[in-house]
């Protein structure tokens, strides 16, 4: 299939990005184009300016600062999975990119287009938020608001950002702690059946559920259990407590139900380990 | 119509492309070169996979124009005259095809992965394998004819 006829601009900078954003209100922002070309294959999305920011070297990057870690929203899912820097100070984001797609999908998809396509099946956007990271967003006028992962996804590939503004930087904690991303899938290359990221944090436990609603889920009555003193396979009981999994070819929901228990059992018990 | 200007196997090409074109069909149709197949259309097969500044991508899911100014490796590229290339004769050698129809992506799948790791064990093969479908399921011996080169010093262009 091709996608229907659109306007194509190649950005040849963060400003001239905004430039061709704000003279077309169909416009859409394409990194990757790993999630938006099969979109616009299908017809589900329809933009009449594709503005090209994929080769804004600018965007591509991974530094420690401080006690985070900057990345680039432009950086690919190779280079995450490749990082010295992720694998030792954020090894789950490493671990976690080195299964999204398949390696093809890998040297092409960036960590921005993944957080921006808010795909509640999606990998990188459920340890984002089992992590604690913040987003940078900029807005045309150049100025930029910090957004906690755990509050930009609001719905169904939706999230907390406006089409005039870009996903330009991805910051997360340098983490010692123990954690765990697990995914089932029926083929390698497949997106989550079901997916937990579970990460040691000073305040317990996060655990984040991929694929079991609209959004990732933080699974909260888990973690609450946790912090009761219950046993990790006692507390996972409650993984699907306040999800709504869809159902689909591959598993109607109350398979998946009762696939997070398993799953989140497991991811506790690895990141506690 | 925009330009689009690629070095495709060693040579300077340009053409005059919808922006919706797709790079698979820029190679095939503009500049004629059908060793690369269009299979599912949806970025789950492989067997359109060319290699793009030298690594493996998927042409059914990239737009000509992201290609541009970029260099482009094809099947086609691969032999050096009448002498094919060491993956095409360990492929040839093994068995590692049946139909034919997955190979040009296994093996520039395959090229992209010993590029970046020349002495992979099997399981490594397979799992570098997992973007490419073969529906002979003629895995073993696809892994096989990877898994003679992987080592020998033989591979890349």
């Amino acid at each position: 299939m091709i996608p229907a006829a659109f306007d194509y601009v190649r950005a040849r900078s963060v400003e001239h990005a905004f430039e061709a954003l704000a003279a077309d209100e169909d416009s859409k922002l394409l990194a990757g184009g790993h999630s938006l070309i099969p979109l616009m294959k299908l017809r589900f999305a329809r933009p009449s300016v594709l503005v090209d920011i994929g080769r804004l070297e600018e965007l591509s990057y991974i530094r420690e600062q401080g006690g985070y870690i900057a990345i680039g929203a432009l950086t690919r899912h190779h280079g995450l999975a490749t990082s010295p820097v992720l694998q030792r100070d954020c090894p789950i984001v490493a671990d976690a990119a080195s299964t999204i797609g398949d390696p093809q999908v890998r040297h092409v998809g960036t960590i921005g287009g993944s957080i921006a396509h808010a795909d509640p099946a999606s990998d990188l956007p459920t340890v984002m938020v089992a992590l604690g990271a913040t987003f940078v967003i900029r807005g045309a006028g150049g100025d930029e608001r910090l957004v906690e992962a755990g509050e930009f996804f609001q719905g169904l590939f939706t999230a907390d950002l406006a089409p005039t503004e870009i996903l330009t930087e991805i910051r997360v904690p340098v983490t010692s702690a123990g954690w765990s991303f697990i995914k089932f899938t029926r083929r390698a290359q497949d997106w989550a059946l079901v997916g937990v990221a579970a990460v040691a944090r000073a305040d317990g436990v996060a655990i984040v559920l991929a694929n079991m609603g609209q959004t990732p889920i933080r699974a909260r009555a888990v973690e609450a259990r946790l912090a009761e003193g219950d046993a990790p396979a006692r507390a996972a009981a409650q993984a699907d407590h306040d999800t709504a999994p869809p159902s689909d070819a591959f598993g109607d929901a109350s398979y998946r139900r009762e696939l997070a228990k398993v799953l989140v059992a497991r991811a506790v018990t690895e990141a506690l380990s | 119509m925009t330009r689009v200007t690629v070095t495709v196997n060693g040579e300077p090409r340009d053409a005059d492309v919808e922006p919706r074109t797709l790079l698979v069909y820029l190679i095939r149709d503009n500049f004629k070169l059908t060793g690369t197949n269009v299979g599912c259309d949806t970025s789950s097969c492989g067997s359109c996979t060319v290699l793009l500044d030298g690594e493996s991508v998927k042409s059914c899911t990239l737009l000509a124009l992201q290609a541009d100014g970029r260099t482009i490796t094809t099947i086609e590229g691969l032999a050096d005259g009448d002498v094919l290339h060491p993956l095409q004769d360990s492929f040839h050698r093994n068995h590692g095809l049946q139909c034919g129809f997955c190979t040009p992506g296994m093996i520039m799948a395959a090229e992209s992965f010993l590029r970046e790791n020349p002495t992979p064990t099997e399981e490594e093969i397979r799992e570098a394998l997992e973007g490419n479908l073969c529906r002979c399921t003629g895995y073993e011996n696809i892994v096989k004819s990877i898994a003679d080169v992987a080592g020998s010093g033989r591979s890349s262009v």
